[in-house]
């Protein structure tokens, strides 16, 4: 599996969205983004985007206010995790224009669907970003 | 709690307002306000409006996912919303499954197969594209048993939205349904000549994913691989099938000769860093021995290491540290970059460098090395400094100190370490100290120069972290105090007040030491004035008449003492060590009984202390005290009067415990207990509830967490007071009991006496056979050792010898354990070969990929799909399997043959193998087989 999981954190350090490709526990998965929140916030712009953090790998960018985090398993190219991590910021900027943490907010279940169709089961499966909103343009229509 | 009402369908809050609500609740209230708005959820979750139940398991989900709220309670709804019609709120059930259920404890999963079942085979994509996601995160054995058939045929399904979740899908139901590869294999395979990206790269994913974990099965795909590896352009999918071939080269020689090649090309035609780097990697960790190829990715390694951005320069140290492996010179060659990184304003960074740096560690360089990073540590934060400081002790210790040529330097770099100020490497610095001292006789009279100086220096009490030193500091002045210049001086520095700050346990080894330096100081002076005939003394007539005694006692105890005596005559008459000749001076009645008296005076208060360890400690220094102080007294005065009638006793006494401490303790093996035989008539297993009453009277051992202080030694410190106790028992009666007590367990403390202490009047508590592997193990171990030595013979002196245990210290226990493992392994191989159809259900725990080497295995066995003959034409191996088989199978037999040998080399690799878990231990032994098999084939299609 090479994505574990995918967080996105404000600065203050409160999770906006939360997605786990294995079974975690509510209790490990607070403990989890607990520590990988704090290691990754206390870090500043010139240091490197990669943390190494229990027998994961958590590669972090940040986008103004947000910080995306993606924890992989140590094959992982790490270069490949920014990429798909600017990647899903573009998607989800084009779907919404100019994404903002509120959008997230308020908005979970479409970021959770544009996540779903970038990735399945820990393994990207689409980098278009066409391919990747059309269903979800689909079922804004129909609603 | 009440049902739902219509007021909650009508005036139910939506998402929206639970979100807004949490923005505007006050900081340190949200948990009233989440915990208000579950008792509404879960009051209108109840509602038979589907609208309503949506909005209520959306709100949970909502607050599960981002707040932590249990929602487990809500399984059963998730799985009753999921048949709704309407497909917004499938969506938000299966949403809400997929991230809240546990697919091993939630049951209600099963309710959900025949949902998801219809859901697969339905006609509108995205319901089934919504069934594969949420199947991909919840599967379970059942779930992905029952579904195979719909994952199968969506495998090939037209539409390539759907096809590639179904093959990102298949990964799990893998994992969880072994069988399925029999199914689904071929159509996989099949999928990668898709010419769509998405699909491609979905299926390439799987496969890296599946490789990783067990290589050896995909070997008959690298032709695939390889085309893909030179026709795609997609970064993503290249990424990917690099990561294969690195794991698949090292297994096949004539592979990395294939694909060096485009590899390199990509490498030099690539913009993109992240397939760059993916080559420069492959190129490091699998095609090491391809010079130019290695050269064209050090100097990629370079480009990074120079580059202003974190990210490059982290990966590019990250890449070095797999060179080195193989090609130290090119991190030699960019040493100025790997230590100016030392310096970055990057932890993470700063640490890769060091981990770099550490790997370039040899025995040449290893001075130097230490003195860099120390100078880094005096800089650097805490934090940092403390990783530098962790990183050279495990890298000097490793593999019994491998790498140190000079221990007197070491022990000094040691002591110097342990004196920088954010050092809380206390622990660890302490086990090595004393470690060094148990194993490397030579560095014997260097350390303890360096723990003088550690005892010495009052300044050191205050640091905490200190104190573990200084226990192991104390501990080396006591236990080779017969090495030291000055044994006044070192008593002086473990008596003084400060000591008061050390903890209990500390404490209490600075007074064991404190007794082993006044018993040295006491048996020399014996000895001194016993040897000048010209001075007789009462305590000194008594020397000989010990002796005497002694050789009347059992022969055991004469041997031990005589030995002692003797290096303990050497010592002072040939005056060879510092002490010996300084000492003399020193050893005059008054200083002897200054020292007696500020032993006392010191200890004295120390009798009632709360400790029990200090307070133990101090009342036998303070008994001995009591014992030999009147004999002083007596010796001043120079009256001979009453001497005869107590005076044996307290020499002896002295001589006694002077020879319980004077021998050798060497390194005990974390084995040596179970190697202890087991004697005859013992039953280990027997009621204990007796216990009690036969220990009854016994004092408990103390249970000491503390690593200094030795079982053993506790034993030969409580002598004295036992003695003191019952003075009419020949003092001897101690000597020998310690003597059988070494004898019995002497042969795993390893020290020099080791042979020459078996004798007969000891019960049979092991046999001869036992004693007789020991020698040959010894013998082994010597053979060894002087190997050792002669391996460097460019160097002036020997490096000093470092005992190390034979049996690989800690190492059987786990082996056993291992092979047992083994053993149910090959057995569960057999199972699995010679098995037919009607044990496959049997089967169904067995890893996933063994069942895909079992697919490979039966390429040939006529089974009712196709797949099979499609991959037979494809490989052009006709009719190789049966034989495969069959020769496999032998392959294996000869494993267990062999594991059963008595080669511990051996044994030790395959516990290594073994560790991997059991999966890919069967998985490794069947692909021996299989090896021998296929790799005839690869050529065949590549070349």
């Amino acid at each position: 599996m090479g994505i574990r999981f995918v967080l996105m954190v404000n600065k203050q350090g409160q999770t906006r969205l939360a997605q786990y490709y294995e079974y975690l526990t509510l209790e490990e998965r607070r403990a989890l983004e607990g520590e990988i929140v704090r290691k990754c916030l206390a870090r500043n712009e010139q240091q490197c985007s990669f943390v190494e953090h229990r027998n994961y790998k958590v590669v972090y960018r940040r986008y103004a206010s947000l910080f995306f985090l993606v924890g992989v398993d140590n094959e992982e190219n790490e270069l490949a995790i920014l990429e798909f991590i600017h990647l899903l910021v573009e998607t989800m900027d084009r779907h919404f224009g100019n994404v903002c943490e509120l959008d997230i907010m308020f908005h979970l279940e479409k970021a959770h669907f544009m996540l779903e169709e970038m990735v399945m089961n820990g393994c990207i499966v689409e980098t278009s970003k066409s391919n990747i909103l059309s269903p979800i343009q689909l079922m804004d229509k129909a609603s | 709690m009440a049902g739902p009402s219509l007021m909650d369908s009508l005036f139910q809050r939506s998402l929206d307002d639970i979100i807004k609500g949490l923005r505007l609740t006050p900081p340190g209230t949200e948990s009233t306000f989440i915990g208000k708005s579950l008792n509404e959820i879960r009051r209108e979750i109840k509602s038979t409006d589907p609208a309503t139940k949506a909005t209520a398991l959306q709100k949970l989900t909502y607050l599960h996912s981002l707040h932590g709220a249990d929602m487990s309670w809500a399984a059963f709804h998730s799985v009753e919303l999921s048949s709704s019609a309407a497909h917004s709120h499938k969506r938000i059930a299966f949403l809400s499954a997929s991230l809240s259920f546990n697919p091993n404890t939630t049951e209600v999963i099963l309710l959900l197969t025949h949902q998801l079942r219809k859901d697969l085979s339905s006609s509108n994509i995205h319901d089934v594209s919504l069934a594969l996601s949420t199947l991909s995160s919840i599967c379970n054995p059942d779930l992905a048993r029952d579904l195979t058939p719909e994952v199968f045929t969506l495998l090939s399904s037209c539409k390539v939205f759907v096809r590639k979740k179904a093959i990102a899908t298949v990964l799990r139901i893998f994992e969880q349904y072994p069988d399925a590869v029999r199914v689904c294999f071929k159509r996989i395979v099949e999928n990668l000549e898709n010419v769509d990206m998405g699909v491609l790269s979905t299926v390439v994913g799987l496969f890296c994913e599946l490789t990783e974990k067990e290589p050896r099965s995909y070997l008959p795909l690298a032709p695939e691989f390889y085309k893909i590896l030179v026709d795609c352009r997609n970064n993503w999918v290249l990424i990917k099938v690099l990561k294969i071939f690195a794991k698949l080269v090292p297994l096949e020689p004539r592979l990395g000769k294939r694909v060096v090649e485009p590899i390199s090309e990509h490498l030099g035609r690539t913009g993109a860093k992240s397939l760059a780097f993916e080559c420069v990697r492959t190129i490091v960790t699998s095609l090491s021995e391809y010079d130019n190829a290695v050269k064209l990715a050090v100097g990629k390694i370079l480009e990074l290491l120079l580059d202003d951005d974190p990210n490059l320069k982290y990966l590019g140290l990250q890449a070095l540290a797999i060179v080195a492996q193989k090609n130290i010179w090119a991190v030699l060659e960019n040493k100025e970059l790997v230590v100016k990184a030392l310096s970055d304003v990057d932890v993470n960074i700063k640490l890769e460098a060091l981990r770099l740096v550490m790997s370039m560690v040899s025995e040449d360089n290893v001075m130097e090395i230490c003195r860099i990073l120390i100078s880094q540590a005096l800089k650097s934060d805490p934090e940092f400094c403390n990783e530098i400081l962790g990183f050279i002790l495990l890298t000097c210790a490793r593999n019994f100190y491998e790498v140190i040529f000079y221990f007197d330097w070491y022990v000094t770099f040691l002591g110097e370490m342990a004196r920088i100020p954010h050092c809380q490497k206390g622990e660890e610095i302490e086990n090595q100290l004393v470690d060094i001292g148990l194993r490397v006789k030579d560095a014997r009279p260097q350390l303890v120069h360096v723990a003088r100086d550690l005892v010495i220096d009052p300044a050191l009490f205050g640091n905490p972290f200190m104190h573990r030193v200084l226990a192991a500091a104390a501990w080396i002045s006591g236990e080779y105090i017969e090495l030291s210049r000055n044994p006044f001086e070192v008593m002086e520095a473990l008596l003084q007040p400060r000591t008061s700050l050390l903890s209990p346990f500390v404490r209490a080894v600075y007074i064991q030491s404190a007794f082993k330096v006044l018993t040295f100081c006491l048996s020399s002076y014996l000895k001194l004035t016993g040897d000048n005939a010209s001075y007789p003394s009462p305590l000194t007539d008594s020397v000989p008449k010990t002796n005497n005694e002694g050789s009347l006692d059992t022969v055991a105890c004469q041997s031990l003492s005589e030995t002692e005596l003797d290096n303990q005559n050497m010592v002072v008459t040939d005056g060879q060590t510092p002490f010996a000749s300084l000492g003399t001076s020193h050893l005059t009645e008054e200083s002897i009984v200054a020292l007696v008296n500020l032993v006392e005076t010191n200890l004295g208060p120390l009798a009632g202390s709360s400790e029990v360890e200090v307070q133990e400690r101090a009342s036998n220094v303070l008994g001995l005290i009591k014992l030999i102080k009147p004999k002083l007294h007596d010796c001043l005065d120079q009256s001979e009067g009453d001497k005869m009638k107590v005076e044996p006793n307290a020499s002896e006494m002295v001589q006694v415990i002077f020879d319980a401490f004077s021998e050798d303790l060497g390194p005990v093996s974390l084995n040596a207990q179970e190697r202890v035989p087991i004697p005859d008539g013992l039953v280990l297993k027997e009621n204990l509830g007796d216990l009690e009453e036969v220990c009854g009277d016994m004092k408990l051992p103390l249970s000491t967490s503390f690593s200094l202080v030795k079982p053993h030694m506790v034993d030969a410190t409580s002598i004295p007071e036992w003695q003191s106790k019952e003075e009419s028992e020949p003092s001897n009666e101690s000597t020998s009991l310690l003597a059988e007590h070494r004898k019995r367990h002497g042969l795993y403390y390893l020290s020099s006496e080791n042979k020459g202490m078996i004798s007969n009047d000891y019960p049979a508590a092991h046999d001869p056979k036992d004693k007789a592997v020991d020698e040959t193990e010894d013998l082994v171990k010597l053979t060894g050792e002087s190997l050792i030595i002669k391996r460097k013979p460019n160097h002036v002196k020997p490096r000093p010898v470092v005992v190390k245990l034979d049996d690989g210290e800690g190492v059987n226990v786990a082996l056993k354990a291992a092979e047992v493992k083994a053993d149910l392994i090959s057995g569960a191989v057999q199972e699995v070969l010679f098995g037919n159809e009607a044990t496959t259900s049997s089967r169904r725990k067995s890893s996933k990929k063994s069942s895909k080497q079992r697919e490979v295995d039966e390429l040939n066995v006529p089974v009712p799909e196709s797949k099979n003959s499609t991959m037979e034409t494809d490989k052009s191996g006709v009719g190789f399997g049966g034989s495969g088989r069959r020769k496999h199978h032998s392959h294996g037999k000869e494993r267990k043959h062999r594991n059963s040998g008595k080669d511990k080399e051996h044994d030790k690799k395959d516990k290594q193998k073994s560790n991997h878990g059991d999966g890919k231990h069967k998985s490794q032994q069947r692909a021996d087989g299989d090896l021998a098999v296929q790799s005839p084939v690869i050529p065949d299609f590549l070349l």
